[in-house]
């Protein structure tokens, strides 16, 4: 366990439950859930044998105490934000966002699986968005198919490079966007809102390094 | 004077040279034939989408969506924020829910705003462009422009996931949403209103992240069209459109399948019925032509 993560656990003495309600966004609501099954009944990455453990199996998970299996998991990677389940759960748990929430407080803790594709994919188009605020489609497809290096990085460009020349006919792709990008003016003052955005929330939920 | 006007939030899919630039195009058409004055807030900014919470988490996320909801006031005091972006308008209205919500997170907002020169007073509404044809104009309103029918055409309405939930359109069921069949017959198209894979989730941003299992979800989409005797998809998100269309050609090598289907958007149809020609309606946008709506827009 990573020395951030067993503070955290600490600081609610191992009880994984609280933890989730203070640490994670919208994690107050994981007692709510009912166990009745609907959100992983309506989960789309469910049918395509995506997860390790759809929701309701989570948040039992999390009451059980289950810590690791949970943050170490695949499984909220997996989720596309199709709100199918927010939509259907009887309890109005707003399921999609505990999800997200769990990816984030795993990420955070450096728990999250690693060389997760979408993991890695959350991050890219994150910098990539507030780099200059607005998002480079092109730079962004260039850095997933880089991510595995040089090599790997031109077979999976060469694999894509149909839907590519599809898009560059269709001029719904712009090579010059690699040197000379969309982006807002106000570059400095986008940097400086979120670095203050990130103390606060730092501060909101600080775990004791003491 | 214009009939309506907003504050209009494009996104970054939207912007000239980007995967939706046909989408705006045909946006920008249709709203002129019906007098909207869409004003762009300046200097917006992305909200980083539905995939933005790992490395963004919580704060930082409210804090992108509300740099452009105070642009928005502060330059265009009174508008609504219309976005075209399913996922824009989503993020958007999700964070202003929970500001409204909170006080804590609104503070927190603001203070970091602050940074920027900002400040948001939780005054503009978030809308998606279909809710203001649907609420604030009409199907009645909306069809008396129309000079052209689309009669004849098949089309299948994929209305996708997050233009439909959590929020979706007032009257409309999560689970059978019918606007965007009603918009197809309002241009005198067929509307297949039994095709059953309408809410079905594309797979979303895992399109680039897990791409086999985004491509399974979109071979069902597409698949289920074609069994309905679609000739066209049609769809008011531009992440549905991408994923649905560009990734045909994949799919049918993988699965030994023969998908050639065009996915239009709504305002594409609209564009087209109204008597735009096939460059106002965005068609040369297309990765897959469709070749039938051209042929509709280049009558006289
Ligand atoms: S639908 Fe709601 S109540 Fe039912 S298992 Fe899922 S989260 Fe729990
Ligand atoms: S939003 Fe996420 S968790 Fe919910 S049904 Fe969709 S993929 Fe599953
Ligand atoms: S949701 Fe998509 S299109 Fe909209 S602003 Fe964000 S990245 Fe850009
Ligand atoms: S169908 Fe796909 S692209 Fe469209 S909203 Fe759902 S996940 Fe997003």
């Amino acid at each position: 366990m990573s020395n951030l993560s067993s503070q955290a656990a600490a600081q609610y003495n191992n009880n994984f439950l609280k933890e989730v309600e203070a640490m994670v966004e919208e994690g107050n609501w994981v007692k709510m859930c009912m166990q009745c099954g609907v959100c992983s009944g309506s989960c789309p990455t469910n049918f395509q044998a995506g997860w390790d453990h759809p929701p309701q199996e989570i948040f039992m998970m999390i009451r059980a105490g289950k810590r690791e299996e949970v943050l170490n998991s695949q499984s909220m990677w997996m989720c596309t934000s199709c709100y199918n389940c927010i939509v259907r759960c009887p309890r109005k748990l707003p399921i999609t966002h505990i999800m997200h929430g769990l990816a984030n407080y795993a990420h955070r803790l450096g728990l999250a699986p690693k060389n997760q594709p979408t993991r890695h994919f959350a991050k890219l188009f994150w910098n990539n968005c507030i780099q200059t605020g607005r998002v480079n489609e092109l730079k962004l497809s260039l850095g997933l198919y880089f991510k595995d290096g040089f090599k790997q990085g031109i077979i999976n460009g060469l694999a894509m490079k149909d839907v590519a020349l599809g898009l560059l006919k269709a001029k719904r792709l712009n090579p010059f966007e690699l040197f000379k990008a969309h982006g807002c003016k106000d570059q400095k003052g986008i940097h400086a809102m979120l670095k203050k955005a990130h103390e606060i929330e730092e501060r909101r939920k600080a775990i004791k390094t003491a | 004077m214009a009939k309506k006007e907003y504050a209009f939030y494009p996104g970054c899919s939207s912007q000239r040279g980007a995967s939706a630039s046909n989408y705006l195009k045909s946006v920008d058409s249709m709203c002129k034939t019906l007098d909207i004055k869409l004003t762009e807030i300046p200097d917006w900014n992305c909200c980083s989408a539905s995939i933005g919470y790992a490395e963004g988490g919580e704060l930082p996320r409210h804090v992108l969506n509300a740099r452009n909801f105070a642009l928005a006031e502060q330059n265009l005091p009174g508008q609504e924020i219309v976005a075209t972006c399913a996922a824009c308008w989503l993020g958007a209205r999700e964070t202003k829910e929970r500001l409204d919500a909170s006080s804590q997170l609104m503070a927190d907002t603001n203070e970091a705003l602050k940074e920027a020169g900002l400040e948001y007073k939780g005054e503009s509404d978030i809308r998606h462009m279909v809710e203001v044809l649907i609420e604030d104009f009409g199907y009645d309103e909306l069809k008396k422009p129309v000079v052209k029918s689309l009669e004849g055409i098949k089309f299948a309405g994929y209305v996708g996931c997050q233009t439909n939930r959590p929020f979706g359109i007032v009257g409309e069921s999560f689970e059978n949403p019918m606007y965007l069949d009603k918009l197809v017959e309002m241009v005198g198209g067929e509307a297949l209103t039994g095709y059953d894979q309408k809410v079905t989730c594309c797979g979303g941003a895992l399109a680039f992240s897990e791409p086999d299992k985004a491509q399974a979800q979109i071979k069902d989409i597409v698949e289920s069209a074609y069994d309905h005797g679609a000739e066209m998809i049609v769809t008011p998100c531009p992440l549905c459109q991408a994923n649905v269309e560009i990734y045909q050609g994949a799919i049918n090598k993988k699965y030994g399948k023969k998908f050639n289907i065009p996915v239009m958007y709504y305002s594409q149809l609209m564009t087209v019925a109204y008597g735009g020609s096939a460059k106002d309606a965005g068609l040369d946008g297309q990765v897959i032509r469709a070749t039938r709506l051209e042929e509709i827009a280049a009558k006289r």
